[in-house]
């Protein structure tokens, strides 16, 4: 399974792109494949200032609707209006086309919080149902 | 698949012809501004009286329902319906009574209903009632703003509801309808509420713990009172969502739990029809301190009489038109007062035997996450089977070929693969374990022949739907082709 090197990452499946003015989040290949196919997709208003762990966005699947959390602190200033007009490409390209929200970090340390691609793919490794 | 009302229409036919009229007559744009008037009669189907009961007797032969299969939905209390409740409430005294009735002669009613309120006081616990509601989301849609109306009496400003991960959906969703905050309790090792969690997030901004008991894995809450005890040092309420009560009838009250505020769904627990067949009621019981805030009017006794109380400085106010959904209050009196405190208990009692005896047939071909034992309901896991590239999903539409309606899926999300089954006391035992078998059958063919399992149903009139499509690009609408339309109505 994909997990790119480059960016950080949640226990609650999303991933974040290390960037001081548009850092980009969205969810994990893990996680859309656990979802399975999206359906639709609720993004936050631009300007909306989020707290770290806050749901700010919400993925539905044909399984379930799954709130999304901020992995940091700070300012929406993106919202990719192609997953709300198709929300399969979040299952398509999860860390490219897929793309949901970009944050201006309002404390830029907080990304160190988050896991490295190596500690995250220990996490799903261990959540994997035996 | 067959044909729509729509499509079966015979330009001309009629169920019936009425009489030419022959009393004085007005046009109708002497009675109705011209912009409210159509300009061409609506495109009904024109059909005969026979052509329509054929038509939906079909179509409701073709659904599945509690009179026709076992429902094991679980959270859905899919019990039986005795039959006794809908007679006696189809009696005229019931049936044919106005609202508007002045209460003087709706002593019969009114009675019923205060009754009904004491009997759930007595079951639950609780110190009274409302039984406006209309449904268990309404429920708890009124229990909130009974939270909030408590608070701000107190002069107190609290936003935040705590809800564990294994709540119903409506939960958060009612939550946040009331303008509350949500904030997400971690459930532990044993599916339970923790204590150290709630401990952690309990904070003067809490105005209520909004739980589940037994909760949505069918597990007992064994912490309850030092839950409610720990809510109260906080100030915060306990809001108990009723779905699942039929768990605890005759054997446990959520009032001496601690419990402050909880609705009950009666078209689960008390057997009035549920789903399309109903409509609902989710009448809220409250504690004596919460007694103020219930909705309005309330039905009270006055000596021999029974009359309507409109008074409440407190109340938030009416919740439905009159005094909720009667017709299902008088089948749920029924219901009660015909099982009696005994038989109830043994409802309760039941509902737990089956679903641990049918846990018992299942647990070695899935496994059940969180062990011990269950109450009302169970969830199993299917993972198992993920090896086979067969989902939930695909043993549920495998399972209608088996003749069963399937149980809920991929809830609650605390497991992965969900399987969540609720026989309730209703069921036999030789239908546990034709269910039973079915599922160990299915489970093989899993293994065999999972192509068949991704394919299904295969005997039903509708085959597998492409529900993606369906979610992402909704078509509800379906447009008139062809259809003849006479101009002769009117």
């Amino acid at each position: 399974m994909q997990i790119p090197p480059a960016l950080r990452y949640t226990k609650t499946h999303e991933w974040i792109f290390p960037d001081e003015h548009e850092a980009m989040v969205g969810i994990t290949a893990h996680a859309q494949e656990e979802l399975r196919d999206v359906v639709y997709v609720e993004l936050p208003p631009l300007g909306k200032q989020v707290n770290q762990g806050e749901p700010v966005a919400v993925v539905e699947s044909v399984k379930a609707a799954f709130d999304i959390y901020a992995p940091v602190s700070g300012t929406i200033v993106k919202t990719n209006a192609a997953v709300t007009q198709s929300p399969q490409v979040v299952n398509k390209d999860c860390y490219g086309e897929g793309w949901l929200f970009a944050i201006q970090p309002s404390r830029p340390s907080e990304v160190n919080t988050l896991m490295t691609a190596d500690a995250y793919t220990k996490l799903i490794t261990s959540e994997q149902p035996s | 698949m067959s044909e729509l009302i729509f499509e079966k229409s015979v330009p001309g036919r009629r169920g019936y012809r009425l009489p030419a009229h022959d009393g004085p007559q007005r046009p109708l744009r002497d009675l109705l501004p011209a912009e409210h008037l159509r300009r061409q009669p609506p495109r009904l189907p024109e059909a005969s009286e026979l052509d329509v009961v054929r038509h939906y007797t079909r179509l409701s032969q073709r659904n599945f329902s509690v009179d026709t299969h076992f429902y094991p939905l679980g959270s859905c209390t899919m019990k039986y319906n005795p039959k006794l409740n809908d007679r006696i409430a189809s009696w005229s005294r019931f049936a044919d009574m106005h609202p508007l009735h002045p209460a003087s002669c709706a002593q019969g009613l009114l009675r019923l209903l205060y009754e009904l309120e004491q009997l759930l006081c007595e079951i639950t616990g609780m110190h009274a009632f409302t039984l406006q509601p209309a449904a268990g989301a309404q429920g708890e849609l009124t229990g909130l703003k009974m939270v909030r109306a408590y608070h701000r009496a107190k002069r107190q400003d609290r936003s935040t509801i705590l809800i564990p991960d294994s709540a119903h959906g409506t939960n958060p969703a009612s939550a946040s309808l009331s303008g509350f905050q949500v904030m997400e309790l971690k459930s532990n090792a044993h599916g339970l509420i923790d204590l150290a969690e709630l401990r952690g997030r309990l904070s003067n901004d809490v105005a209520a713990l909004m739980l589940t008991n037994p909760n949505t894995l069918g597990l007992f809450e064994r912490d309850i009172l030092a839950i409610t005890a720990l809510c109260h040092e906080h100030g915060a309420l306990v809001y108990m969502d009723g779905a699942n009560m039929n768990a605890l009838l005759g054997l446990a009250k959520p009032g001496d739990m601690g419990v402050d505020l909880l609705q009950l769904n009666l078209h689960k627990t008390f057997s009035t029809p549920h789903g399309g067949g109903g409509p609902g009621a989710g009448p809220v019981g409250v504690s004596r301190s919460l007694e103020p805030f219930l909705p309005v009017p309330r039905v009270r006794k006055t000596g021999k009489r029974f009359v309507w109380d409109e008074r409440g400085r407190r109340s938030i106010g009416r919740v439905h038109a009159f005094y909720g959904n009667v017709g299902v209050l008088v089948r749920a009196y029924i219901y009660i007062r015909t099982l009696g405190r005994e038989g109830l208990e043994r409802t309760g009692r039941a509902a737990i035997l089956n679903a641990n005896y049918l846990k018992a047939r299942l647990a070695d071909v899935f496994p059940v996450p969180f062990a011990g034992r269950c109450l009302h309901e169970f969830v199993v896991s299917l993972t198992p089977l993920k090896a086979c590239g067969v989902t939930a999903w695909d043993v549920a539409k495998r399972l209608l070929d088996y003749g069963f309606y399937a149980p809920t899926v991929y809830f609650p999300l605390v497991v992965d693969e969900a399987f969540m089954i609720e026989p309730t006391e209703t069921e036999s035992r030789e239908t546990l374990e034709a269910f039973a078998n079915a599922l160990r059958g299915i489970a093989q063919e899993a293994r065999t022949n999972p192509e068949l399992l991704r394919r299904a149903p295969h005997q039903l009139p509708v085959n597998r739907v492409d529900d993606v499509k369906a979610a992402r690009e909704p078509n509800v609408r379906w447009t008139p082709s062809q259809v003849p339309v006479s101009n002769t109505s009117g």
